[in-house]
């Protein structure tokens, strides 16, 4: 088959160290310090790209749902659509994306991974924009505010528990995603995960891999969820 | 845009769609893992749901153990799996696909039982219905529109992310989109990429639209505006 033909250079040694204890084991101190220059490179690309992801997706996010929530008539078709746009297959929108950004380019693994994490975005930041209660808009109106006013010292605020669930289910799914992008090139540690796949099933390799993706995932959400504790004191006294 | 054009080209020559490993050859492989996957995922996730859900306790670390695996990169469980005692092949596919299809399956059930009113609870133990009783006659019906938003949420799950199976040789409708990458871009593989890619994404449509429908089917009417789809989790495509 072909697979084991194209894709990225592997950024690791093909086979494993030959005194790397019995067979292929599955971890490997040693594979570990000897390529930790490769593996913090496929680690901070793969943190970076999530930064980068995350942050465009909230910057485009949270006005789009903004306006879809001014705009009533367009609430519903926007969240049917984020929904169905949701369900395409990261693979797909890979390779309809790659012919047209080219396939070296970071820039094609960004868009994909983007427009996922929009979507979620715009759906948690809508839900929670719809569920600050009427009497609450009204007190508001009522104190003098105007539309903006209202929307930001007001709604948003409200909506904040709701845009950090967003935020945190974008950013943990993102850093899953990075891994599929190494399909055409760019893959964070998901080139060390395919990689150890590719150099005879070196398991260390892919075992590396696996752990820093979850482990970067469980931080980050840690760091979101500490985040969100800090901006909004008022859920504190509620269960969890 | 000319790969698009090459790519609609690809689809429209018969040959690509019933040459061995051709398109229906893959959609069949797809389909067949994905049905083995979804079937899988119910049998553990629903069973376990529902008891839970009965129960009424430990639920919560159930079901946020389970939403833990979002972060798990599908890719990672996909060439992991087949190393070990599996082998390679479908088996482990199949089982990998299962692990996702698990936590909506399961969350689902359980937020299903859970949100049955504790009056209605109430008073058909009132009545004199046993814990049996109650769950087969009260609180199974009262939560098939949560099953079937589960499982809906479950299967467009599996069909999505089935299509990384092709990076590990599980076979698949994307092994259409990795051959293409194997020919190379410019040499015909850039519209065989573009035509794998428009046929999985078509299909994960297809198949969310069908299960909506369905979905929509088994709710009754009068719970139809009221509970709109809940699901506990998001689909994660993989």
């Amino acid at each position: 088959m072909s697979l084991l033909s194209w894709g990225p250079a592997s950024l690791t040694p093909v086979a494993a160290p030959a005194d790397d204890g019995p067979g292929n084991p599955w971890f490997s101190w040693r594979y570990v310090t000897e390529n930790a220059d490769a593996i913090g490179t496929a680690l901070r690309f793969h943190a970076g790209l999530t930064a980068q992801t995350v942050l465009i997706a909230l910057l485009v996010a949270v006005p789009l749902a903004v306006v879809a929530y001014w705009i009533r008539p367009l609430t519903a078709p926007i969240l049917a659509l984020s929904g169905i746009l949701y369900t395409i297959p990261s693979l797909a929108l890979l390779s309809l994306l790659a012919p047209l950004v080219g396939t070296t380019s970071t820039t094609s693994v960004l868009i994909a991974l983007v427009l996922y994490a929009l979507l979620v975005l715009v759906r948690n930041s809508l839900a929670g924009l719809t569920q600050v209660p009427a009497e609450v808009i009204e007190a508001a109106t009522g104190m003098g505010y105007g539309r903006f006013g209202r929307l930001w010292r007001v709604e948003l605020p409200l909506a904040l528990p709701g845009i950090l669930t967003g935020l945190r289910l974008a950013t943990v799914s993102t850093v899953a995603l990075v891994t599929v992008g190494s399909l055409i090139g760019q893959g964070g540690l998901g080139d060390l995960i395919l990689g150890g796949f590719r150099n005879n099933f070196y398991k260390a390799e892919i075992m590396t891999g696996t752990v820093l993706c979850v482990g970067l995932a469980l931080i980050l959400d840690l760091l979101l969820s500490g985040l969100g504790r800090l901006l909004t004191p008022w859920t504190r006294g509620r269960a969890a | 845009m000319s790969y698009f054009n090459e790519g609609f080209t690809w689809l429209n020559d018969p040959l690509n769609w019933t040459n061995p490993g051709g398109l229906l050859d893959r959609l069949t492989e797809h389909l067949v893992i994905s049905f083995w996957a979804v079937l899988l995922g119910c049998v553990i996730g629903w069973p376990l749901g529902i008891w839970l859900g009965h129960r009424g306790k430990g639920g919560g670390p159930v079901v946020t153990a389970a939403n833990l695996t979002l972060a798990i990169p599908t890719l990672a469980l996909l060439t992991i799996l087949p190393l070990t005692p599996l082998g390679f092949g479908k088996p482990p596919v199949v089982v990998a696909l299962a692990v996702f299809a698990v936590p909506p399956l399961l969350a689902n059930a359980y937020t299903g039982l859970r949100s049955i009113d504790p009056e209605t609870r109430e008073a058909a133990r009132g009545m004199g219905l046993s814990g049996g009783q109650l769950l087969r006659q009260v609180e199974l019906p009262l939560s098939v529109p949560y099953l079937a938003a589960g499982l809906r949420t479950a299967s467009v799950q599996v069909v999505a992310t089935a299509a990384l199976a092709a990076l590990v040789n599980g076979g698949g409708l994307g092994q259409i989109i990795s051959a293409g990458f194997g020919i190379g871009m410019s040499n015909g593989g850039g519209g065989q990429i573009v035509a794998g890619g428009l046929a999985v994404a078509l299909l994960a449509l297809l198949v969310e639209g069908l299960l909506a429908l369905v979905q929509r089917l088994v709710t009754p009417p009068a719970l139809r505006v009221r509970k709109r789809r809940r699901t506990a989790v998001t689909v994660s495509t993989g």
